[in-house]
């Protein structure tokens, strides 16, 4: 069969999934007074429709910032505007000034579920049919197959139509970022992560290795002559960018624990809380600091040597690094880690199989509370066994299939057991997998003991913590490694 | 590499179960009904039938059954069928106890929507495994080194992704999965050589749902003469001394034990005639509702038209035109106006001559089981084309058993295409809500994408499948469905005309189907003569 018409299969999947999915509930759904995420979109439909783009981030009589305020930039509110306009063509009751709010209905909601769908089919998915396209030295099947397992990656597709978000936007925009600077577009691409940046702010989690990665690129043509100049035009294409769509905005800083996430500081509250034993400015500042040393590394091998294949890593350690150690953190924030680990997927199957399978578990409390757990069970075995099925994960664990060979090497003076690796891996990978399913389980089904109300939440957080810590290793060490095998080769040849 | 595409389906098939809300999703408006499913999902009828029927054959005897009436959707499938829903009342109880009382009409309670959609799918899995079964049946003399491109996985995925079998079991709602695994068992079987056993499933299915009765014929000419007659002339017709009696005694036997044990206990009651008048209800119309896209749709399409004509140019007295509109939504009995009314006894006849033929081919020229699964589908079309108050769902009758014959032969591959392809879009008006709308065009686009480029390489090395009429014809698919669909609901004349898309859909399905119908009959019974030539 021919690539376009595999291709197009994978997307009529991919689509479907995304719509059967959209059916169930979402978050909020008949729960006044704040209701979720879905309320929160309608209402700043509602505001960006009605308001003067001056008070759309300020609190007025007729805008309540404690009710959903706006809290993302700008571009997420000129979306809504858009979605805004095109509700009021349908039903104008849907954004009316304050009488809309808690507006629900089954024609409101297929419509916003249609906006989620539109947007994800005009910017993510594209990106990625073009990002699995591109990837050189691969055959048709592969490149299809990446496409199928990365559009079916369950965590965006429960967030965005089931939850309710707009993520594929932002991350959709950063994908383009990859994509053009993968073709060399640098200017094209710090444009495209701009306006990432600018739907999303969370999209920070991305810009060190955006930034160390051009840097690089620039460090390499010399700063004297191409280097600045190319530097210079970077400068001002991010400075444009930002230019035509900021707007000020601020967020207060909020308690450190939103939810039971599952980073560090929630899993260390466990046995410490933190909260009693230091302030919060303090709380900031140590936060900071774990985060700014755990990314150092990378990032400084990353502008030393500027490789695409580097930076893709470097954004997965340090989109996890920010995940597990920053402050505040949104336990959905680990979708910014899940697709840069996408993009690695037919490097390192097995890994980026395993690291998926376990931020969609990590969302696990929070998809219940949505109702979502049918969807989430479905959706996370059909991606498991499309994984399967299409990269023979099993058989991919050799150390030479992780890419630590370099590191193997290094250390087989040291440690004896490496020709039992394969099957260790294996195993451990059964046995996480056993015990996502039965927390999962227990989570659904077990009312948890009354002494214990957040058992579950808390051993899902805590469990998906020792995963991430023991990924954010792993995929130091394969960077670091990296540099070290590509210098060894350097110096053969 | 069947398991694969097994895991493939199950994972088409899991995706089905979003449309079952989860317990204690929210009920969302206060005018709303209670049940979100009611609302979001169309609630298809067949739905609460089979809700009615776990309650029937629940709390009454036997013997009740057949009487009960309490709902309108009395039990109209043979004792088999009861008896399967008597087995699953009771995992049912353990679900949800309120489902089986029978006075509870239209009742949906999160518990019983999960039972009744997960007892599809669990039932599923004997499909899953006929198809297993079949795809070793179909000869792998074409060695592609691409698994994608075997005929085993084309047929594998072709069979478990079909359209209309997904929407018309999982969304809309019905039992069709395990019936149709029987059927495809069977026709296994019988490929196999191992005829008792299909025929004893073949006989088990009908007591089942009996509208299989449409491919009988073809199962009993083919068991008469490929089973019965041990041994044939040179030139390919029976040799009447090779009569085997023991076998057709054998087959008999087998029929009639079924029957006795389906049957049985309503004769010892003296339920029969009450039984076939549940089973068979020949007061219904001579279409359904929704026009089924064959014939008789054009034979009524052709009459309104004449009728608007006639009364425009006064050729007619409006006063005499009863005004019974037969699209109004109802089952009702209908006069045509200007050409003669159509009697069962007259269905009856045309779908007895229309499956003649066929089944004279195989008697005359047995080509083995692809002349059996040939004729099979050409009765199942025939019966389509001519019965009495067709639904548009027995098109699957035809479009799964030539899924078989699509992937040995690219003459058959094309009119597969256009069968399935006009088939299922005919389904379409069966999920009409607007949150379907995107599903049943994904899942439609997914599998016409599918069948059209597999097939293509599959048989890269020949002609092309479809000429240009039958591509325009198929393209042109796409402009009706969007006017049918987008533009005709803001017209003004949505009020006014509200079966003019029904109608649109089924006349231009009727055309496809009729011109399907018709190719396979031609090149069936072409193929016979030019067989015969080369005998000579």
């Amino acid at each position: 069969m021919e690539k376009w018409s595999l291709m197009t299969i994978t997307v009529l999947l991919a689509l479907t999934v995304r719509w059967t999915v959209s059916l169930g509930s979402y978050s909020g759904a008949g729960k006044p007074p704040m209701y979720g995420d879905y309320e929160a979109q309608r209402h700043w439909q509602e505001v960006t429709y009605n308001l003067p783009i001056r008070q759309w981030y300020f609190n007025t009589s007729d805008n309540n910032l404690l009710y959903w305020g706006l809290d993302y930039p700008p571009l997420t509110a000129y979306h809504s505007f858009l979605c805004a306009y095109v509700a009021k063509l349908i039903n104008p009751d849907w954004i009316a000034l304050h009488t809309s709010r808690g507006y629900e209905s089954q024609s409101h909601k297929l419509f916003m579920r249609t906006t989620v769908f539109v947007a994800d089919l005009l910017i993510y998915i594209p990106a990625v049919i073009l990002y699995c396209c591109s990837l050189k030295e691969t055959s048709t099947k592969k490149k299809v197959s990446s496409a199928l397992c990365i559009l079916l990656y369950p965590g965006l597709i429960l967030i965005d139509h089931g939850h309710f978000q707009y993520n594929s936007v932002s991350l959709g925009f950063a994908l383009w970022g990859v994509l053009c600077l993968s073709y060399d577009w640098d200017l094209l691409g710090s444009a495209a992560f701009c306006l990432a940046l600018n739907y999303k702010q969370m999209e920070l989690y991305h810009s060190l290795p955006f930034f160390c990665y051009l840097l690089g690129k620039c460090f390499k043509k010399g700063l004297k002559g191409k280097g600045l100049l190319l530097l210079i035009k970077l400068a001002g294409t991010v400075v444009a960018s930002f230019a035509v769509c900021w707007l000020p905005f601020c967020t207060d800083v909020e308690q450190i624990m939103q939810d039971k996430v599952a980073n560090i500081w929630c899993s260390l509250s466990v046995l410490i809380k933190i909260k009693n034993v230091v302030s919060p400015q303090t709380q900031l500042k140590l936060s900071f600091a774990v985060t700014f040393l755990s990314l150092l590394p990378t990032c400084i091998k990353l502008t030393v040597q500027p490789s695409l294949r580097g930076f893709k890593l470097t954004l997965v350690s340090c989109a996890l690094s920010f995940f597990l150690f920053s402050f505040q953190v949104h336990e959905k924030s680990i979708l910014l880690v899940s697709v840069p680990v996408c993009l690695i997927i037919n490097e390192v199957p097995f890994m980026a199989t395993w690291f998926l399978l376990v931020s969609t578990f990590s969302m696990l409390p929070l998809l219940l509370k949505d109702g979502l757990l049918l969807p989430y069970a479905v959706t996370t075995l059909a991606f498991l066994s499309a994984c399967v099925a299409s990269f023979a994960i099993f058989e991919k664990t050799s150390a030479k299939d992780l890419q630590l060979k370099p590191f193997s090497q290094s250390l087989r003076g040291y440690v004896s057991w490496f020709k039992l690796f394969p099957k260790i891996v294996r195993s451990l990978f059964l046995l996480s997998v056993t015990l996502m399913g039965v927390l999962s389980v227990m989570s659904a089904a077990v009312h948890p003991p009354q002494r214990f109300p957040d058992l579950f939440p808390v051993s899902v957080s805590s469990i998906s913590c020792l995963h991430f810590l023991f990924f954010l290793v792993y995929f130091n060490v394969i960077i670091l490694w990296d540099s070290k095998n590509s210098r060894n080769q350097k110096k053969v040849s | 590499m069947c398991g694969l595409s097994a895991g493939a389906r199950n994972g088409g098939r899991r995706l089905e179960l979003e449309l079952v809300p989860r317990p204690g999703a929210r009920r969302l408006l206060p005018q709303v009904p209670p049940h979100p499913h009611v609302t979001f999902c169309s609630h298809s009828t067949d739905f609460e039938v089979h809700r009615n029927w776990l309650a029937i054959t629940h709390n009454l005897p036997l013997s009740q059954w057949y009487y009960e009436a309490t709902s309108e959707w009395t039990l109209d499938y043979p004792p088999f069928f009861a008896w399967f829903e008597y087995a699953l009342s009771h995992i049912a109880k353990y679900f949800d106890p309120k489902m089986l009382v029978i006075e509870n009409l239209n009742y949906t309670s999160p518990a019983t929507i999960f039972f009744q959609r997960f007892s599809v799918i669990f039932t599923d899995l004997l499909f899953i495994y006929a198809v297993r079964e079949c795809c070793r049946c179909v000869n792998g003399k074409r060695a592609a080194k691409d698994i994608l491109e075997k005929p085993t996985f084309i047929l594998a995925v072709l069979l478990m992704w079909n359209f209309g079998l997904l929407i018309v079991d999982h969304i809309h709602f019905q039992y069709n999965g395990f019936l149709f695994g029987l059927m495809l068992l069977s026709v296994a079987r019988l490929c196999q050589k191992r005829y008792l056993e299909g025929a004893l499933l073949f006989a088990v299915l009908l007591h089942f749902k009996h509208i299989y009765v449409y491919v009988a014929p073809a199962y009993g000419i083919y068991l008469l003469r490929s089973y019965c007659f041990t041994a044939s002339n040179a030139d390919g017709s029976a040799k009447w001394r090779s009569f085997s009696f023991l076998r057709i005694t054998l087959l008999g036997l087998i029929v009639c034990l079924v029957s006795a044990l389906s049957l049985g206990p309503f004769i010892v009651l003296g339920q029969l005639p009450q039984v076939i008048s549940r089973l068979f209800p020949f007061k219904r119309g001579l279409c359904h509702a929704y026009w089924a896209p064959n014939f008789w749709a054009l034979y009524s399409a052709v009459d309104k038209a004449l009728t608007v004509i006639g009364l425009k140019y006064n050729f007619l007295d409006p006063t005499k035109i009863p005004k019974a509109s037969m699209t109004g939504g109802l089952v009702q009995e209908f006069q045509h106006t200007v050409l003669p009314s159509v009697t069962p006894l007259a269905t009856l006849i045309c779908t007895f001559i229309s499956i003649l033929p066929s089944v004279f081919c195989l008697w005359f020229k047995p080509q083995g089981p692809r002349g059996f699964l040939q004729c099979l589908v050409l009765c199942a079309l025939s019966s389509f084309m001519f019965g009495w108050h067709v639904h548009e769902k027995a098109i699957l009758l035809a479009i799964l058993p030539l899924s078989l014959l699509s992937v040995q032969r690219a003459k058959d591959a094309g009119i597969y295409l256009i069968l399935t392809t006009t088939g299922h879009f005919s389904l379409f008006p069966l999920l009409f809500t607007a949150p379907e709308l995107p599903i049943k065009i994904l899942l439609m686009l997914l599998f016409s994408v599918y069948s059209f480029s597999s097939l293509k390489s599959l048989y890269r090395r020949e002609k092309p499948l479809l000429n240009w009429l039958e591509t325009i014809y198929l393209i042109h698919l796409v402009p009706l469905e969007i006017f049918c669909e987008i533009v005709f609901p803001l017209t003004p004349w949505k009020l006014r005309f509200p079966f003019v898309p029904l109608l649109l859909t089924s006349v231009y399905c009727a055309v496809g189907i009729m011109y399907a119908w018709l190719k396979l009959y031609i090149s069936v019974l072409s193929e016979r003569t030019s067989a015969r030539q080369k005998a000579e």
